[in-house]
């Protein structure tokens, strides 16, 4: 089996966490690598729990969909709670810092960092919390590189948002510093 | 970016790189999940190249629409789902019968009925061949990959102005919506292949009249300036309705012949690690996908496995499915669906070899660990 990465973004709908996995899937095509990025649709498209998945990999990718995950973000309580059972138990759990995280949950590294917050304190736009998270997974994983990252920020967002997004991505980078 | 060429893109949007790439010119359609995005991407895209995109009020206007705009002379879409592919089966058999060249994509999601609209399947692979009446030739091609969705649009645009016949693009709610990476070639780098049409002033234009030693009569467009009619109905070289049984049988014998006599042409298919196996997966579209992964697994523990995976589904790559079947011990069909390709492998192999399947139609893709373990149970 190739070594790839697999990682699933979860929290509500209206989060932006497609768009997410949509940035970090072609940060990694920037990068030479190959990515597939795929999403859940239907009555969850909307509030509820939501998820976008990614896996990145230096080689061909055959199965499409991320089983148990490498790398796991949740911004909500209900998709944590729903979600938890999907990450490798030597895997990464990037939560907002307003999420309980099970005691019992089996999961090497928790990192638990206050994503919403930020994007809503600190920047002053709750929407841009997922470029807030993307910052904050790769500083603290490496998974692609600012370079690109950013250059795949600036491509997919709506056009003069561009430094809203690169502080987000900064504010990011920093939580986990 | 180092090469613009590369990008990331959903397979619906690929889709519509390769109409437009293949020279479409009309899109006449009606959205439906999870096919929506290419009637959005071809709305956007017709126009930037001098096309036209048009909603139609249902599915069955659209693609009704679609064949106007090639009889027009303009290579022609519709794309749609389940529902949709249904409604759209008699003007199908109507494309066939006039020898219309138009593409239609299907994106594949759970049935029967509005079923599982948000979720993949590849339940109707039967109904691309048999859903509407009559005997009358099929052609459909199933993508695994964003890349291929691309590929086989662009051929099927060529392969319904070669021969004159509705092409069908069997594609999948997980090809189509997933996000890949795809290098989109120079148009250079493609052949595209135009229907061929009447001389000028051709004296005595007959729609339907083949040259000699041809199977594809030249095709003119309303508004060349000739004359000519266009029916469902059984018709002669002239165009209009004809009852004799000697006509019908010489009509429907060369709309088969186009495609039986051109197999090698239009067949294509995918062979990994099938040389030494003993095991062959035969599986398509997203689920071939599963299958390799499958493959790989159990190769690496040194176990003689390999993927058949057609890339034409329809006419079914029959004489290497048989061929196969003569040197493996099983054949293990995995398909979304309760069991349809696997009645087309078992009619082919005549018994030669075990067949098992792996058929699944709740709404889920199939696993490579699923096909692992019927693999292990059938060695």
């Amino acid at each position: 089996m190739a070594k790839q990465t697999e990682i699933r973004l979860t929290g509500s709908g209206g989060q932006g966490l497609i768009l997410a996995g949509i940035i970090l899937a072609e940060s990694a095509i920037l990068k030479g690598e190959n990515a597939v990025q795929s999403q859940s649709y239907g009555p969850e498209a909307r509030g509820g729990a939501s998820k976008a998945e990614v896996i990145i990999s230096k080689e061909e990718i055959d199965f499409p969909k991320v089983g148990k995950a490498d790398i796991m973000l949740a911004l909500t309580q209900v998709a944590l709670d729903k979600y938890a059972n999907t990450l490798k138990s030597e895997g990464l759990l990037v939560v907002d810092s307003s999420i309980n995280v099970p005691e019992d949950l089996n999961v090497k590294n928790i990192v638990s960092i206050p994503i919403l917050n930020t994007a809503s304190e600190v920047i002053g736009k709750t929407m841009v919390a997922n470029i807030v998270a993307l910052g904050a997974i790769q500083e603290l994983t490496d998974i692609v590189s600012k370079e690109y990252l950013e250059e795949a920020v600036l491509s997919r967002v709506p056009r003069g948002t561009e430094e809203l997004n690169k502080r987000a991505l900064q504010e990011g980078y920093n939580l986990v510093k | 970016m180092k090469n613009s060429k590369i990008k990331l893109m959903q397979g619906n949007e690929a889709c519509v790189e390769g109409a437009i790439a293949a020279g479409m010119k009309f899109y006449g359609g009606y959205p439906i999940t999870p096919s929506t995005e290419i009637a959005e991407f071809s709305a956007i895209k017709l126009p930037l190249v001098g096309g036209k995109f048009i909603q139609m009020e249902d599915e069955i206007a659209g693609i009704a629409a679609a064949i106007g705009g090639s009889l027009a002379g303009l290579k022609s879409m519709t794309a749609t789902s389940g529902p949709g592919f249904s409604l759209k089966q008699e003007n199908l058999g109507y494309a066939a019968i006039a020898e219309i060249p138009l593409v239609i994509v299907n994106v594949q999601r759970g049935g029967p009925s509005t079923g599982l609209p948000t979720a993949p399947a590849q339940a109707d692979v039967m109904q691309a061949k048999w859903g509407t009446h009559g005997d009358h030739p099929t052609i459909a091609l199933s993508p695994s990959s964003v890349k291929e969705t691309f590929d086989l649009t662009v051929r099927a645009f060529n392969l319904a102005e070669k021969y004159r016949t509705p092409v069908i693009i069997l594609t999948d709610e997980i090809v189509g919506h997933m996000r890949e990476k795809i290098e989109i070639p120079d148009a250079s780098e493609l052949e595209i292949i135009d229907r061929k049409r009447p001389g000028n002033n051709e004296e005595n234009y007959m729609p339907y009249r083949v040259r000699e030693g041809e199977l594809v009569p030249p095709m003119a467009a309303y508004g060349d300036g000739y004359r000519f009619h266009v029916t469902g109905l059984m018709h002669d070289e002239t165009g209009f309705p004809s009852n004799s049984s000697e006509n019908a049988e010489k009509l429907l014998d060369r709309l088969m012949e186009k495609i039986d006599n051109n197999l090698d042409d239009i067949i294509e298919y995918e062979e990994y690690m099938v040389e030494d196996a003993e095991i062959v997966v035969i599986s398509y579209g997203s689920t071939a996908r599963s299958a390799k992964s499958a493959i790989k697994q159990l190769r690496s523990q040194g176990i003689k496995v390999g993927l058949f995976r057609p890339i034409t589904v329809w006419p079914f790559p029959e004489e290497r499915v048989y061929e196969l079947s003569q040197k493996v011990k099983s054949i293990v069909v995995a398909e979304m669906n309760l069991g349809q390709i696997v009645l087309e492998v078992e009619r082919i192999v005549k018994g030669n070899c075990e067949i098992a399947l792996v058929g699944k139609a709740n709404g889920e893709v199939i696993t490579p660990e699923e096909i692992v373990n019927k693999l292990k149970e059938v060695l």
